[in-house]
């Protein structure tokens, strides 16, 4: 640990902190009273602020101040959370990032901008409220002679009673006197009983100390400043002794005050409170770990995996019993080093999503349509670097849906909608994919002006005949764009390739579906590609090939009368339901007839599913998946490669490829998830 | 033999003079030489187990593993219309890396033989000749000689894009 | 050689403490809050603990008396972190069984002195 650097820890943690803080604030917009919230924006608020002023952040620590003051006071009820306090909090948020990743150039007038229009709210809110928590910062008790004296001090230390149960060691403070001067101590033992009425842990000595030094009054006070109110402490010098002596105890009982101790009880109250227990926040510390070293490690691990596999291979062709058991010790090694490992890559989609909200709301704000966000799947996870990278897109696709698809209020209105839009941001895993869903409840894509937008710009012929979803296609053009005024938003035809660009670089496809007047859809499907799966080995003629196990549903065999009742159309009747089948050996050039006892694999990809008849299964593989290189990118009914027990090479089936072929040509752009 | 004889036609056209020096490995594909910049070979394997790839190109219809890397492999001659025989015992992988679109791939490259590493001066290089060649003349950067040969430096990254 | 426990939900104010006190050859154990730090606290002795008073899950105040309860503990300084100025909160930690603070933002030689006055061994 000694090597880190508290203050990048400091920026980690702000993040996170920022992050929690901004999630709370967004959550309490909706439910003001929710005091879990408020007392989790003022921990963030108050961690930031204190830490901040530790590492060097002092611009963070003083702007956050106020805030944290402003939901102290919204803790105490002193003030209510309206929605004008939470969108100034999320301004003050957005500061605090600014104030943390450029502590210095970072302009000021924002945050004095801010922070004025706080103390605005804050005097609205709290007329004929109570004033009380203006009287904390209360100075500490001021010294009875500032002077210092000529040659020395008498001091007198009478302790309270339960002062060594508090871990105070008086003569240690005693000792600490001596650094200051040479001193005479006398202690007074009168009030100590006989050995066998001795309370070890109550302290009734008292010392009294003859301290030779010009040092002033307050170095004295100040060694005894954790004890200060709960002893009592004469300060005499040689000099005047008889007059201060008489003033001195008035003063160290002053301190306990009346109205500070209900101050304290007060406080009492509200820090007894028990915590809410759904916060996961006991999920201990974190490091930092390059990406390179995650991918290093990943490879590491799935030569490891694929080694194991042979020698698994090689074992249960011997007959060598013990070779047998270590195959088995090593293949539990080996998956559960996997799944750490991948475990250690996988980030939920939450992580994620949440960002979102905040654009959501932000966008909501200032093009002012109303917009509930729902966030669907959270759990989902995913590889840490495809997370990354859909950032941008999902931006871009919620940015749309709000800017084009949900129409303004009134125009809801008309047509029997309710005022408040809604996006539903999804993920789930579908098969061997993740897809990820931007779906709104607007006016739906307007495939007429589509249409002629691209025609307009010579992308397609004028009366050119083309299928809804062809049309729809255009959209990721460069540079397309159909709205009629380019607001500051969106509309400026960036984006939706740059969409496009970067989930096909991730071997992903985007479907679009809508339906007029009801609202639009985007579904991206993702590929795991970067993971290790379970896959079903399975020979197709001399080759054999993996088909992702969490695709697959059932296997079949595929008998001669199956064969008979399909009658060459290729559809197979599973308990009712029609679903074709592919023969793998015609698609993949493999010539001569299909063996007998062929097998049917049902894969499935959300509400479709298709047949792939193999010559034979092999049996379950752990599969570390190969990316094909881009040599390869016209071979689309793979998604990878990997390699097998015997060191060979197979090819990992595209489940949602073969699907589409399955599927036919009329239907070959899935619209299952049409909205 | 028809390819070097239009090679040869070709010889009377001397290439603009360059000092360049370049590190080539000789390698034997159907009936002719082809020279493979030493800086992209990353190694020479004997032959390793084939796993087609339906659907891919006819030139670089199989993946090999190299060490636990998968690796496409690419069979040249069918890209440069050369008839090979089948493989003999002479017959090598030769991986090389190249660059797609600033990527760097790891391609296998059949080879019928392997014969030498040697520096030729691309000073003596000819101009790729435009008449008479089978193949697209932008796959072949240019020819040299070697050893009374006509030897085809081809562009490799075209050749496999 | 002191044993210390800093008792924080914030990471890199642990990390300083850590920094600092290990480095001045102090054993140093970290907790993310009070309950974490009860549990730390079970069956171990600490020469120090040092702990932020607003914690999730529980508070250093409850932490405090919690650890008062133990006969291992029962005279050992118990110092807090604050950024208040605020009597209130200093007294109610005192009531707690606090044994003093330290103001945030404090710097290494505070720490230092904190250690050296309250820690004889």
């Amino acid at each position: 640990m000694i090597g880190l650097d508290p203050a990048e820890t400091f920026r980690q943690e702000a993040e996170e902190l920022l992050e929690k803080l901004e999630a709370a604030l967004l959550d309490l917009g909706q439910r003001p009273g929710d005091a879990d919230l408020v007392d989790e924006a003022f921990r963030a608020l108050h961690t930031i602020k204190g830490s901040g002023a530790m590492f060097g952040f002092d611009r963070v620590a003083s702007f956050t101040h106020d805030f944290e003051t402003a939901f102290d006071l919204i803790r105490k009820g002193q003030i209510a959370a309206g929605p004008e306090i939470v969108t100034l909090s999320l301004e003050a948020k957005d500061h605090i990032r600014e104030l943390i990743e450029d502590p210095i150039s970072t302009s000021a007038a924002p945050g004095q901008r801010i922070v004025a229009a706080l103390q605005a709210l804050l005097a609205e809110g709290r007329q004929g409220a109570p004033a009380a928590s203006q009287a904390c910062a209360a100075s500490e008790p001021s010294m009875p002679a500032a002077a210092s004296a000529a040659s020395g001090w008498r001091i007198g230390l009478v302790f309270a009673l339960h002062v060594l149960r508090n871990g105070t060691n008086p003569l240690a403070l005693v000792d600490d006197l001596r650094e200051l001067g040479p001193c005479l101590v006398t202690a007074d033992t009168d009030a100590v009983p006989a050995l066998a009425g001795l309370a070890p842990l109550d302290c009734l000595m008292s010392w009294n100390v003859t301290l030779e030094s010009s040092c002033p009054a307050s170095a004295i006070e100040d060694v005894f400043m954790f004890v200060r109110d709960e002893m009592e402490l004469t300060i005499t010098p040689f000099s005047d002794a008889a007059l201060i002596n008489a003033a001195a105890p008035a003063e160290s009982a002053a301190i306990n005050a009346p109205e500070t101790d209900q101050a304290a009880a007060a406080e009492r109250e509200s820090e007894e409170k028990p915590e809410p227990g759904r916060r996961m926040e006991g999920k201990g510390q974190t490091i930092r770990v390059q990406a390179e070293r995650l991918d290093e490690l990943m490879d590491r691990v799935g030569e490891l995996v694929i080694a194991q596999a042979r020698l698994s291979q090689l074992a249960t062709a011997g007959s060598d019993l013990a070779i047998k058991d270590i195959a088995e010790e090593v293949e539990r090694l080996a998956s559960g080093l996997r799944d750490s490992t991948m475990g250690v890559r996988m980030v939920p989609m939450g992580s994620l999503f949440g960002r979102f909200r905040r654009l959501v709301h932000d966008l909501s704000r200032d093009l002012g349509k109303p917009v509930e966000f729902v966030t669907v799947g959270e759990d989902t996870e995913l590889d840490k670097t495809m997370i990354e990278r859909l950032a941008d897109p999902l931006v871009h696709l919620i940015r749309n849906a709000i800017d084009h698809g949900i129409e303004a209020a009134d125009k809801r209105a008309l047509t029997g909608k309710p005022a408040t839009g809604r996006i539903e941001l999804s993920a789930r895993y579908v098969g061997a994919q993740v897809v990820v869903a931007v779906q709104d409840d607007g006016a739906g894509l307007d495939t007429a002006r589509i249409r002629a937008k691209a025609e307009e710009s010579g992308l397609v012929a004028p009366g050119a005949q083309l299928s809804e979803q062809e049309i729809h296609q255009f959209l990721f053009h460069a540079g397309f764009s159909t709205a009629k005024t380019v607001s500051a938003l969106s509309g400026r035809g960036v984006g939706m390739d740059v969409v496009k660009r970067t989930i096909d670089a991730m071997r992903g496809t985007i479907d679009v579906a809508t339906a007029a007047g009801r609202g639009s859809s985007m579904t991206l499907r993702l590929p795991l590609t970067l993971a290790i799966i379970e896959g079903l080995l399975v020979r197709v003629g001399e080759s054999r090939y993996i088909i992702p196990l969490s695709a697959i549903e059932e296997c079949i065999e595929l008998t001669p009368a199956i064969e008979a009742r399909a009658k060459g159309r290729n559809f197979l009747d599973v308990r009712g339901d029609l679903v074709p089948f592919v023969r793998l050996r015609q698609h993949f050039g493999v010539s001569g007839e299909g063996e007998p006892f062929q097998k049917i694999i049902i894969v499935t990809l959300g509400e479709t599913r298709i047949g792939l008849v193999v010559d034979q299964i092999i049996g379950s593989h752990q599969t570390v998946i190969k990316t094909l290189t881009k040599l390869h990118s016209d071979a689309v009914m793979f998604s990878g490669a990997t390699i097998i027990g015997d060191g060979s090479v197979a090819l990992i089936l595209d489940v949602a490829q073969l699907l589409a072929i399955g599927q036919g040509h009329r239907d070959s752009e899935p619209t299952a998830e049409a909205a | 033999m028809s390819q070097i004889h239009t090679l040869s036609q070709a010889s009377g056209a001397v290439a603009a003079a360059s000092d360049a020096r370049l590190r080539v490995l000789m390698i034997g594909l159907g009936s002719e030489i082809l020279a493979i910049e030493t800086s992209l070979v990353r190694e020479i394997i004997d032959p390793v187990a084939l796993t087609p790839v339906p659907g891919a190109r006819q030139f670089i219809t199989s993946l090999i593993n190299v060490r636990g890397n998968v690796i496409p492999l690419a069979d040249l001659s069918l890209r440069l219309a050369l008839r090979r025989s089948p493989d003999t015992v002479d017959t090598r992988f030769v991986v090389i890396e190249i660059d797609i679109d600033g990527d760097p791939v790891r391609v296998g490259i059949v080879a019928d033989k392997v014969y030498e590493v040697t520096e030729v001066a691309m000073s003596q290089s000819l101009p790729t000749p435009r008449i008479g060649a089978q193949w697209n003349p932008d796959l072949v950067r240019s020819i040299v000689k070697w050893k009374d040969e006509f030897v085809i430096v081809p562009e490799l990254e075209l050749l496999l894009t | 050689m002191a044993a210390i426990l800093t008792v924080d939900d914030s990471p890199s104010v642990r990390q300083m403490v850590k920094l600092v006190l290990s480095s001045a050859g102090h054993d140093v154990t970290e907790a993310g809050n009070g309950a974490e730090g009860l549990e730390k606290a079970k069956g171990a002795r600490f020469d120090l603990v040092l702990t932020d008073l607003n914690m999730p899950v529980m508070n250093g105040i409850a932490m405090i008396r919690g650890l008062r309860q133990m006969p291992a503990l029962m005279g050992t300084p118990i110092v807090f972190l604050t950024t208040e100025s605020d009597d209130a909160v200093k007294l109610e930690a005192k009531a707690a069984g606090a044994t003093g603070w330290i103001t945030k933002p404090f710097k290494a030689e505070q720490l230092h002195a904190v250690v050296a006055k309250l820690v004889r061994t």
